[in-house]
Parts: C-alpha cells; structure tokens; sequence
C-alpha cells in the first residue's frame, strides 16, 4: 500500500455518499416480501418466469410491428393488381375473430380448471382452445389458397407481400401456438399440475392471448382499414 | 512516461502532415459554392467540437499522469464521489455543445438540401444521370446528347441533376463538387451543383453496387460555357442513337467502360426509365459472359 | 436429392479459399484429435458444453468471440493489402472475392466477435455482482450460445460450400435481391444471422429479467454496480431492435425463397424501406456493443483509481438515456436518400443529442480518476487508452451527424474510420480490458503482466497508424470498399495503413501470447484471495473460480460498492463477519439440450441455403423433439450439500482471513 496514507482508511463518515435520503441501510430490513424490487432478494421462480416470458412477448410485439410497418408503407403498392377491396371478405373474417376470441375465453376456462387443479376440465378447455385455434387456421389457409388460386398470391405485388408476410406471421405464430398446445395437453396428463407444468402453462396462456391482440391489430390495419382504401 | 509523451508528439505531426495531405484535394479542396458551403459547415463543427475535445484529452493525460500511484504530491481523495456544482458543468458542457451544434445542423440540412436550386443569374444547366452496372450515363436533355462516363459541364453555371438507377442504388458524388445523393430505381432525386472555375475533377460512386464497383469512376470536365457549346454542338449527331434498345444494351453488367457520347438521346428516356416503363435492368446472367456468379447456383 | 448442392460448391478454381479452408479443416481435425487422445471428452461434455452455469457459458462465448476477432481480423489483413497493392492494379483478390471478404469481414466481428465477447463478459460477471446464483433461465443461456456458435460455423462453411454473401455486412436491397445476387451467398448471410440472433434475443430476454428480478437481499436499483446498470442498457436495446432485424431478414427472405416484393425493384417493392428497418435495427446494435463497454471501464477507473465511481446517479441517468434515444438516430445512416431538410436536421439534432450522454460518462471517468491513487494494470491501460482515443470517434460521429458534413463523407474512408474509431477504441479495447480484469475470477490466475502491456502499446499504436490516416483518406475523397485503386496520390497513406496493421498484428501475437504464457506460468500467477485486484463489487467476494452456486449464502447488500463496504467492515473490526448458517443449495442440471439444438439448426440452415427441402424437414423435427425431450424432463435440479458448501466456504474464509492478517501488518509497518 502507498505510504502516502497516514492511518488506515476509513469508513466515510457519511453514511449517504450519494446524497439518496435513504433511511439508516442497517435498519432491519422488513421481512421475505421477494419483490424483486431489491429488498427481499430475487423474485420467485414462478414470477421470473412470467416476468421474462412477458418480455418475449414485448419483443415479439415488436416483430410484429416491424411487419405492421412494412404494411403500412407497402399497402398501397398494388403494382396494378388486386386490392384490398377486390380481396378481403369481411364475413370470413368475423368468424376468424370470433374463433380466435373464444379460443382465448376457453384457454381462461381451462386456466380457471387448472387453479381448482381438475385435469378434465383443464383438458377439455385445451382441448377446445386447440380445436377452436385450429379452425382459424383453416379459413385463414382457405383464404390464402382462394387468394393464391385467383392471381392474387404474395409474389403478384408488395401489397400483396406485406399481407402475406403479416397475417401469415401471425398464422404461423397460431400454428406454433397449436403445436405447443398439444405437447402441454399431453404433459399435463401425464405429470400431473406440477409446478414447472404450471408455470409453462402460465406463458402458454399469455402467449395465446397476446396473440388475440395482435389479431385485433391485423384485422383493424389490414382488413378494416384496407377495405376503405 | 516521458516516452509516452515523445511518441504523443510524433503522432501529432504525422496527422498535421496527413491533413497538409487532404487539405491538397478532395473534400477540403472544394471547387464550387456547394463544396464550399459544405466544408464551411464541417470545418465550424469540427472547430466547435475541438473546442471541448482536445481540452478533455489534455485533461485526461494530465489526470492520468497526476493521480498515478507512484505520485506521493498528489492528493488521494476517496470520498470525492460527487459535487453538485461539478455534475452541473458536466452536464451543461455537452448540452451548450448540442445545442450550438443543433443550430449549425438546422439551417445547413435546409440550405445545403442538395433538392434546392443554387441562387445564380444564370439558368441552370439541366443534366439527367442513370447509374448503371457498372457504369455512368449522362442525358443532355436540352442538347440533346449523352454521355458515358464522363461528365462535362460549364463552369460557372449551377448544374440541376435529376438522378436515378437502372438497377441497384449507388450515390453520384463528385468530392470536389460538393454533396452527393443515392441513385434508386423507380424514383428520381435532385442534386445541385455547380463548379466555379474550369477544371477536372474525379467523379464515383460511393456505395457500393456489385463486383464492379471500383470501376465507376468518372472524369468531370468543367469547360468555359462557350466551350461547353462548342463540345455539345460536336457531339450532336455523331456515334450511336440513346434509344430504348440501345439503352437496353448498355444496361447489362459491364465493367471499366471506356467514355464514349451518343449524338442523339430518345426525348423522355430518362423519364422511361424513372417510371419503369423501361424496366430495371437484368443482374448476372448465366452464360453470358458477364461476372461470375456463385457456384452455388449453376445448376438452379 | 441434395438440393442445389453439389461438388461444384467447393472452389476448386480459387486457390486462396481452398487454402484457407484446409488449413483451417486441418486444425479442426488436429485439435479434435488432440482431445480425443488425451481423452478429454468426458470432462468437455460434462463441464462445458452442456453446462447451464452462466460461468462456463459467459466463457465459451467469450472464446468464441475471440476466435472470430482473429478470423474477422485475417479479412482485415487482406482487405488492407489487396488496397495496398491494386493501386492502378488488379491486386491478387478478384472482386467476386474481395466483396465476400469485406462482408464476412463485417458479420463476424460484429455478429460473431464483438456480440458474443460482450455477451459473454455479461453472462459471467452480472449474477456474480447481483450476488446471486445463476441467471433468470439457465438452459435457456446454454441455448442462446450454441445457437450463435451455429451462426458462426454456418458462416465460415460459406467459405468453402458455396460463397458468402457479396452485399457488405449489411446486406441492401436491391443488391441482396435475388435478381442481383442470385447465389447462396446472401442465403448464407440470411440464415446465420437469423439463427445467431434468436441466440441474441433469447440472451437479452434472460438478463433482463435477471437484473430486474433476482438480486440479491437489499440490492435496490441504485446499488446494483455500474457494469449491470449498463448490461441492463444493452439488454434492453437487444430485445427491442433484434425483433426488427428478425423481421426485416425474413422480409428479405421471403424475397428470395417465394417471390415476395418486399424490396424489389418492380412490382411496388421499396429498397428505401429495407435501408431504414434494418437501420432501425443497426443503430440501437452499435449501442449494444458500446454500453457494456462502458461499464467495464467504470468498473475498472474505479477500482484501479481506488475510488468509488464519481458521480453514480449520473452515469445511471446518462446509460439510461443513451438507451432511450439510440432509437431515434437511425435516418443519419442514410442522409443523402433525400429526405430533405426538416427530416434530415431532426434526426441530426437527435444524434448530436446521444453525445451528451456519452460526453458525461467522459467526464465522470475524468473525476474518478481525479483525486485517485491509479495502478497502471493492463485494464486500466486500456482504458485510459480508450479514454484518449475514443472520444476522437465520437467526435468524428457527431461531425458526420451534420446533414452536410455527411453529404460529402458519407460512406467514405472517413466514415469507416469513424465506426472503427468507436468500436475498437470503444468495444475492443473494452474487452481487453475485461478479459484482463476478469480473467483471474474466472481461471484463478492472473494474466501476464508484462505480455499484456505489450499487447496494449502494440495495439493502440497501430489503431492509430492505420486509422488516423483513414480519416485522411476519407477527406481526399476515397469510398469504401474499393477491390482496386485508380487514385495513385492515394498510395501512400494505403502503405502507411498497411504498415499499421502490421504493428496491430504484433499486438495481437502478444495477446495470444500473453494467455499462453499466463496458462504455462498459472502456479506462480495463482490468485488465492479470490480478489487480486483490491475490487469493490460482488464478485471479488467469490473464491476464484467461483463455486457452482457462487455464494454460500446470498449476500445482505446494506449499501452501495458491498464488496467495499464488507472489507472496511472487516478492516475496521478485524475479523470476519461470523460464519453463516449454511444451507443445502439447489442447482440447475447439465443439459445437452443447447449443443443438440444448434446441432439441428445449423443442419436447418445449411439445407435451406442449399434447397435441401426434406433435410430442413428433418432437422426441424429434430429440433422439436429435442425441445420436447428437455421439456419431459422430471430431475431438473440437484442439490449441493451444505457440508459442501461449508467446505468451499471455509477455505475461502481461511484465505481471507490470511489476507486480512497481512493487510494489517502492511498497514501496522507503513
């Protein structure tokens, strides 16, 4: 050590070097609430595990927004072809919506079944939110394949493109979803309501209805809007 | 530390003699009103910006070389963790910079937006530019000429280009000139300059459009007017026709295109290939002879 | 049967690849050798590559990053020759070559060099200061690494099946669509980056909520240490501009695989759009790699100068702001499209404004340092040499944040100069400096000394040769990428840049040498104390290389700099504080789930480069089943005993209390 220091350092005699009014840091601190706020010391499995599932669903929102703004300056971009108003048929779209919001009504019943821990009803609300998903998925394929069949297919126009490219993002998130849907059923059967089954089922339930958010924005952007242009 | 100050002090002569270097050509050599303005503007933000830069790193060498262990003069202070007064200089110091700075952006970017027409009392001279692969054509729409890979101009007589790309993107830039703007298919974009006095001055493109890229460079030539006339006159009605098929020609990928000028240019060619009416021209084409294309794809 | 690919792939005709890429097959294979006769398997399979530890991970991904800087670098050494000899020229790199080697040069130092080293530091050295266990999802981290190093080997296969990509490191529209670049080379490009960045993305989700949600009892936001505070920066800004670049390269993507018209020239497509996504993307990223930077040289100012950080709260509220207005800079890539002028002073304003953030940091290091007592180690070498030459490239950047100033340099030598004047003097050097720092927490030993000195002298001064004349050559009028020169008066400063990169090569010789000889002479470099460095924050309070479990008890942080406090605390008292009540401790299991993931996705990526449908179908599955084997898992966790952790501790204990024993009897004799 430098002899340039007479005695050994001392403690600085302020306890609040940075001045941050803070009450006396030896108090007894109040006990166990793990907040994650830094008092209680980390956050409890399950909230980790929603906290960072939830910040996956922000960035997917930003994804998403990155094909909303390629929709948005390419939508008009017809090159010629068709419009949205020659394509968009606003019945099949209705009963999209309505599939996908009841599917998100019957994932929170199977939610509910799953807190009073009954396996049969949490199966059957899966069960249903599965089915009702993938009827979804079927007329949006069914649209795309009669679009496809008329000229109409992503690679006629840059409206086109962006069209495909976002309600397809979204699809493709649904059929994913799906995928996850049925692994999670068969888990739950066979585990049991373990808690890292639990906690899975947590983000699956988030999961399924940030995608009926973004539905609401695909539908209000590409659907309502465009049939006014 | 005493060699450390010696090898600070070579450092600071060979960058004066690279700067005795740029200062010689290019971008600090401006030969125009618009490369001039430009130069203006970098150097009063280079000069502010040293202001604060080089007092800091003077500062930083001087605390560095003070505060060393080995140093028993100086004061050890541990508990200096924070000062009111201190935070308030540093805060403020970047923020005055900005916001002088902020100034400085605000009118330039409005009176060097390279889309404004230079104040002159003499008309301007209308060039229409198509980048290509890889080379350059200028379109003389009122002489009715064009020209590859070589620009002339009058000198003295603000220069309105109307730009844009047969294919890929490139910027036109001509550093002795001033300000350069991107070539895009399918829109045109607008450029003003002008140079001051006769001369040439060395022409490219500066961002990057394929294996030929370093072979799009060009010669601007800036004649006395009555010189220009007489070269555009001579150039009337001589060599090839600028029409659609000719154009199509020139538009497949070539490299280190030597300069040549058509006599004649087919009226609204350039604006053909604007609205895509000429279509945007073909990239590598197998077994045409033209760059190699990737292995890869030979058997698609 | 096998898509586009066949033997035509490999390039027979050009001698330098397939030089380079044997030699490079020849080292694989030796080194695999190496471990499989010295029977090291076992101890790799079960310590490194399926470990979840954060530790281990942060250090693959550091070593990766180093491989990549020496590869990245090599491309540097050509790309600086070629241009010194083709002046007026052919050189002896044929532009289909040199275009894929300025491209590749750029995606992996900044994809897989400077991302991964970072990310590493920040995977090591954040639960340690959070003091506590493990990052918020640890399988998830094991992931996100192979996922990149799949990016990385993807990348480099390109350089022996196929070709890379012949855009630059980013690749525009409609240069990368596939009517002007119809090979695989941008396919090639598409997919590692798609890959790597699900890594990334995954990576930044995982420290975010670990900073957010585990620290350790009592640490509240203004208690965490600097280096988090600025991982924090970082990981935010990954997960919000990542899932930009993910869209705009599978906009790209979907241009080229079915079509699509995203950017194409026809049929309504925009180019314009591709340059301001991927922008919007680009700029945030050069943040990312410059924040965590950042915090290590706060952290090693402070605790070389002997002082706590000045001006705390400060450096938070700057970090903090950088983060927030790195998105709202992006257009300054892309002045002269001809936005006009109101567009273009707004976003020029907008990024002279990020200077006040970083011109504060500036200063606050200046007044760290400002009545300290500074220790010339190798970290604080670097960083007083970042200091000095950093500020020069951000002033250069505000300078091109000028709409005019731009318009004649924009995409010049003097641009390039700037972003090489940031990142290395910024990142790089940062990197250094905490490879450096914290080298002896993670392998119990120090690094050489002197051979780091070298390293830094070697590499400071030929930055400067070969980037202050860049500068120069920028302002003569000379663009970028350039295959070769017309330009002769241009020579002479390509000669004196060359000569640079020779001086950065010695630098970078000693560098190696330095971990070499550090590895040879480990015994007598050997770190008992667990704190080498006399440090302030949490993870100088684990014995070196910390334990599976980190702490023995999570530490109870009653005010800023803990670690300091402790040791006063105990300098004061003369003791240290009583033994805790040691408990059994759960930890994560190994899983290869990360290695047998990124196994099935590089296949997924080569065979979609190569059309390899049924391939990708194959993979695909194979990934999901490995997803699903992870998920069926019932043993996820095991235990430590608390006589284990009562070992461990009470070794360190002993060290310490040796430590503190001869700290007394300096002090006593001075």
């Amino acid at each position: 050590m430098s002899a340039a220091a007479d005695q050994p350092y001392q403690a600085p005699a302020r306890r609040d070097p940075y001045q941050l009014g803070r009450r006396d840091p030896h108090a007894k601190r109040q006990g166990g609430e793990a907040t994650g706020h830094g008092e209680g010391g980390p956050a409890s499995k399950r909230i980790v595990t929603a906290y960072g599932f939830w910040i996956f669903l922000l960035s997917d929102f930003i994804m998403f927004s990155g094909f909303f703004a390629g929709y948005a300056v390419l939508g008009g971009a017809a090159a010629g072809g068709p419009r949205p108003a020659d394509l968009f048929e606003p019945t099949r779209v209705a009963v999209e919506t309505a599939l996908l919001l009841l599917s998100s009504f019957t994932c929170g019943l199977a939610s509910v079944a799953t807190q009073a821990r009954k396996m049969v009803l949490t199966q059957l609300g899966l069960l249903a939110t599965g089915l009702l998903g993938f009827a979804f998925l079927v007329l949006e394929v069914q649209e795309f394949a009669m679009m496809i069949a008329e000229g109409a297919g992503p690679s006629r126009s840059a409206f086109l493109s962006a069209f495909y490219a976002l309600v397809g993002c979204h699809g493709l998130h649904v059929g994913v979803g799906l995928l996850w849907l049925g692994t999670m059923m068969a888990q739950v059967w066979v585990k049991g309501f373990r808690d890292d089954i639990l906690r899975r089922l947590a983000c699956f339930n988030l999961f399924w209805h940030a995608l009926d958010i973004i539905w609401v924005g695909v539908f209000t952007v590409v659907y309502l809007l465009g049939m006014g242009r | 530390m005493r060699a450390r100050a010696r090898s600070w002090l070579k450092a600071t002569a060979a960058a004066v003699a690279c700067l005795c270097l740029a200062s010689c050509s290019g971008v600090l050599a401006p030969k125009g009103p618009v490369g001039s303005a430009n130069r203006t503007i970098m150097l009063d933000a280079l000069a502010i910006m040293l202001a604060i830069v080089v007092p800091t790193i003077l500062a930083t060498l001087a605390f560095a070389w003070w505060f060393r262990e080995g140093n028993t003069r100086a004061k050890y202070r541990p508990d200096f963790v924070y000062s009111g007064r201190l935070e308030l200089i540093i805060w403020s110091i970047p923020t005055l910079t900005i916001l002088f700075l902020g100034g400085v952006i605000w009118i330039g970017s409005h009176q060097l937006d390279p889309a404004r027409p230079l104040e002159s009392k003499v008309p301007p001279l209308e060039v229409e530019v198509v980048s290509l692969d890889w080379k350059w054509l200028f379109i003389y729409p009122a002489q009715g000429i064009a020209s590859v890979n070589r620009l002339v101009i009058p000198a003295g007589v603000p220069v309105h280009f109307r730009l844009t790309s047969s294919s890929v993107m490139n910027t036109f830039f001509v550093p002795e000139l001033g300000s350069q703007i991107y070539t895009m298919n399918g829109m045109a974009t607008n450029l003003h300059l002008q140079a001051e006095k006769p001369g040439t001055f060395r022409g490219q493109s500066s961002h990057y459009s394929g294996d030929g890229f370093s072979g799009m460079h060009f010669l601007t030539h800036a004649l006395p007017p009555d010189e220009f006339g007489s070269w555009a006159a001579r150039t009337r009605g001589q060599g090839p026709v600028l029409d659609a098929a000719n154009y199509r020609q020139l538009a497949r990928q070539s490299q280190d295109v030597k300069p040549f000028t058509y006599g004649a240019v087919q009226p609204g060619l350039f604006d053909a290939v604007v609205t895509q009416k000429l279509p945007p021209a073909a990239g590598p084409q197998e077994g045409r002879g033209g760059p190699q294309t990737s292995p890869g794809d030979r058997h698609k | 049967m096998l898509g586009k690919l066949t033997w035509d792939a490999i390039p027979w005709d050009e001698p330098i690849p397939l030089a380079a890429g044997g030699l490079v097959g020849l080292v694989i294979m030796g080194v695999l050798g190496l471990v499989t006769v010295k029977g090291w398997w076992p101890y790799l399979w079960h310590e490194w590559i399926t470990s979840v530890d954060h530790k281990r991970v942060g250090v693959m991904y550091c070593l990766l990053g180093l491989v990549m800087l020496v590869r990245g670098f090599v491309d540097a050494i050509m790309m600086r020759t070629q241009q010194a000899i083709a002046v007026n020229a052919p050189g002896y790199l044929t532009p289909e070559h040199y275009d894929q080697v300025f491209s590749a040069h750029g995606v992996m130092m900044i994809f897989f060099g400077a991302m991964p080293f970072i990310v590493g530091l920040m995977n090591f050295v954040v639960p340690l200061q959070l003091g506590v266990r493990d990052v918020a999802f640890p399988t998830l981290n094991s992931v996100s690494f192979w996922l990149t190093a799949s990016g990385a080997l993807l990348t480099n296969v390109s350089l022996v099946v196929g070709e890379f990509a012949r855009t630059g490191w980013i690749a525009y529209a409609p240069l990368s669509e596939p009517a002007y670049s119809p090979g695989v080379g941008v396919d090639y490009y598409l997919w590692a980056l798609q890959i790597a960045g699900v890594g990334t993305l995954m990576s930044g989700v995982n420290l975010v909520t670990t900073i957010l949600k585990m620290r350790a009892p009592g640490m509240g936001y203004l208690r965490m240490p600097m280096f988090v505070w600025t991982s924090l920066g970082a990981n935010l800004l990954i997960v919000a501009a990542f899932p930009i670049l993910t869209a705009t390269l599978t906009m790209l993507t979907l241009d080229r695989y079915l079509g699509f018209h995203f950017f194409t020239n026809e049929a309504g497509g925009n180019p314009m759009m591709f340059m301001s996504l991927v922008w919007a993307w680009g700029h945030p990223e050069v943040y990312i790699l410059i924040l965590p930077a950042f915090g290590v040289f706060s952290e090693v100012i402070s605790t070389f100068s002997g002082k706590p950080l000045f001006g705390y709260r400060s450096m938070v509220l700057a970090t903090m702001f950088i983060t927030v207005v790195a998105f709202m800079v992006w257009l300054h890539h892309f002045f002269t499209m001809g936005a006009g002028g109101d567009v273009n002073a707004a976003f020029g304003i907008a990024t002279s404004i990020i200077a006040v953030g970083t011109g504060v940091k500036i200063y606050n290091w200046l007044f760290t340092m400002y009545g300290g007592r500074i220790r010339y180690t190798t970290p604080m070498l670097w960083s007083v040499g970042f200091l000095v030459t950093w500020i020069i490239g951000g002033m250069t950047g505000v300078l091109l944040a000028v709409p005019p100033a731009d318009f004649v340099l924009h995409n010049s030598l003097f641009l390039v100069a700037h972003f090489h004047n940031t990142v290395i003097a910024g990142t790089l050097f940062g990197a250094f400096a905490g490879l450096t720092y914290w080298f002896p927490k993670a392998f119990g030993f120090r690094l050489h000394e002197g051979w780091g000195k070298a390293a830094f002298w070697l590499s400071i001064t030929g930055f400067l040769i070969v980037f202050m004349p860049m500068y120069v050559l920028g302002l003569a009028g000379m663009t970028r990428r350039l295959q070769h020169i017309t330009e002769p008066s241009w020579r002479p400063m390509l000669l004196v840049m060359l000569g640079g990169v020779g001086v950065m090569i010695a630098g970078v010789a000693c560098q190696v040498t330095q971990i070499v000889v550090s590895i040879r002479r480990r015994e007598e470099l050997r770190d008992w104390t667990g704190d080498p460095w006399d440090g302030r924050s949490l993870e100088w309070a684990t014995p070196s290389p910390p334990p599976a479990f980190n702490f023995p008890v999570l530490p109870d942080v009653e005010g800023e700099e803990v670690y300091w406090g402790m040791k006063q605390k105990a300098i004061q008292h003369q003791e240290l504080v009583p033994e805790p009540d040691y408990k059994a401790v759960e930890m994560p299991r190994n899983s290869p789930t990360g290695v047998v993931v990124a196994f099935f996705c590089s296949f997924t990526g080569f065979a979609l480069i190569w059309h390899i449908w049924w391939m990708v179908a194959l993979s695909l599955l194979g990934a999901y089943i490995t997803f699903v084997v992870f998920a069926w898992r019932d043993h996820v966790e095991y235990e430590i005993s608390a006589e284990e952790i009562a070992a461990v501790d009470r070794r360190r204990r002993e060290a310490r209390k040796r430590w503190l024993f001869e700290h007394s009897e300096a002090e006593g004799s001075a």
